[in-house]
């Protein structure tokens, strides 16, 4: 259950940047989760609401955007979406692939509520 | 991998994380770098180790594939070759480190109660239990987990994941997020090979080639010392390369090690709608 310690660095980073602000609450949080990060969404969403209590983030939605794995091939130069362990071509085999999304954990976007 | 602050936006992926424009179109957007507090302590670590000159290895495998046999087996037969040390994770006892310590290697025990990995900030802990001096290469034996410890950079250099031929030729299909990170992936325990039909070196290499990691693959049994010499010459190849390398330049991170950083990129100010305060 790792979730829970990434979970934390999140709250953290998030509170941080609602003090940066002077926010008195946050709305949303929003995160983009490759399918090859190592992180699963539920726990993850599990873990947002344990931790988030007696934070600016208590009342906060967390919103999880998920990116697919797509490669591209340095041998023939196709792109492709393909599965978590399968990051060869899939048109010509080459191993020789550069992974361009899928294993991203990215704090994307925070909307807070800051008094006018 | 952006170039400025090596945060995960590439060209690739850019598009697919979205920013949203609040529905009055009131709302700015602000962009700013983070790094996650693990991350900043493993780069910590790491500045530390490369001062140091020495090398730093993660070990990772399930419970059970002979992390720690190896680790015996190295200073046993390396003991000319290098000298190392040694931090241990598991979740309870003082079991691996008093097995280290019998050959008379430094050796720390992590004790991490419930949790299933370490982190650089329970790394940053240990190393200062440990004598440096005349140390060429650290050991950091992760909690036998395929799972979460690939998620956590401890600050160290490379990844060393073992795969022992009692368990199933396709861990690394199984497991991508964690054999996609090997720079070397180990078979172990082959002495059992004979007894172990169903377990085929070339699906288990296929595997891992499927995950487009071209890492080297080594065969070897702790117990009868086979194939030990192979992964000795590699070891004291990285050595050689690490001193050069804080020679030259400050660092050089795991090839394959899963960047977790999290990142605020861009933050959504909504001014407009103030919050009761009741």
């Amino acid at each position: 259950m790792h979730e829970l310690s990434l979970c934390d660095d999140l709250i953290r980073q998030v509170q941080l940047l609602a003090d940066q602000h002077h926010a008195q609450n946050i709305a949303r949080v929003t995160v983009s989760l490759g399918t090859l990060s190592g992180v699963e969404p539920v726990l993850l969403v599990q873990a947002f609401e344990i931790l988030k209590a007696g934070t600016a983030a208590s009342n906060a939605r967390l919103i999880i955007n998920t990116v697919p794995v797509r490669i591209r091939c340095d041998h023939c130069g196709r792109e492709a979406d393909v599965d978590p362990n399968r990051l060869i071509c899939p048109a010509c085999k080459s191993l020789d692939t550069q992974l361009l999304s899928g294993s991203e954990f990215i704090l994307s976007q925070v909307e807070l509520f800051v008094a006018s | 991998m952006c170039t400025t602050c090596g945060c995960q936006i590439t060209s690739g992926n850019e598009s697919q994380i979205p920013v949203e424009k609040s529905a009055d179109g009131g709302a700015t957007s602000v962009l700013t770098r983070l790094m996650a507090g693990n991350d900043l302590q493993a780069d910590h670590n790491r500045m530390h180790f490369d001062q140091l000159g020495v090398l730093v290895i993660n070990l990772m495998s399930s419970p059970g594939s002979g992390k720690t046999a190896l680790l015996e087996a190295t200073i046993v037969q390396g003991r000319e070759r290098f000298r190392m040390a040694v931090i241990e994770g598991d979740l309870e006892t003082e079991n691996d480190a008093l097995r280290i310590r019998a050959h008379g290697v430094q050796a720390h025990q992590i004790t991490t109660g419930s949790a299933c990995h370490l982190d650089a900030h329970l790394v940053h802990e240990a190393l200062h239990k440990i004598d440096f001096s005349g140390i060429d290469v650290l050991f950091i034996e992760n909690v036998g987990n395929l799972v979460c410890p690939a998620s956590f950079d401890l600050g160290h250099h490379l990844n060393v994941i073992l795969l022992s031929v009692a368990e199933g030729d396709d861990k690394p299909a199984k497991y991508p997020v964690m054999f996609r990170a090997a720079d070397v992936m180990l078979i172990t325990k082959t002495d059992l090979s004979p007894y172990l039909d169903e377990f085929s070196n070339e699906r288990a290499a296929q595997n891992l080639r499927n995950l487009a990691n071209q890492v080297p693959i080594f065969h070897l049994s702790a117990r009868n010392g086979e194939g030990i010499d192979v992964w000795l010459d590699w070891m004291e190849e990285q050595i050689q390369l690490q001193k050069q390398h804080v020679k030259n330049r400050p660092s050089f991170r795991p090839v394959r090690q899963p960047d977790a950083g999290l990142h605020a990129t861009r933050i959504l100010l909504s001014p407009v709608h103030p919050v009761s305060k009741s």
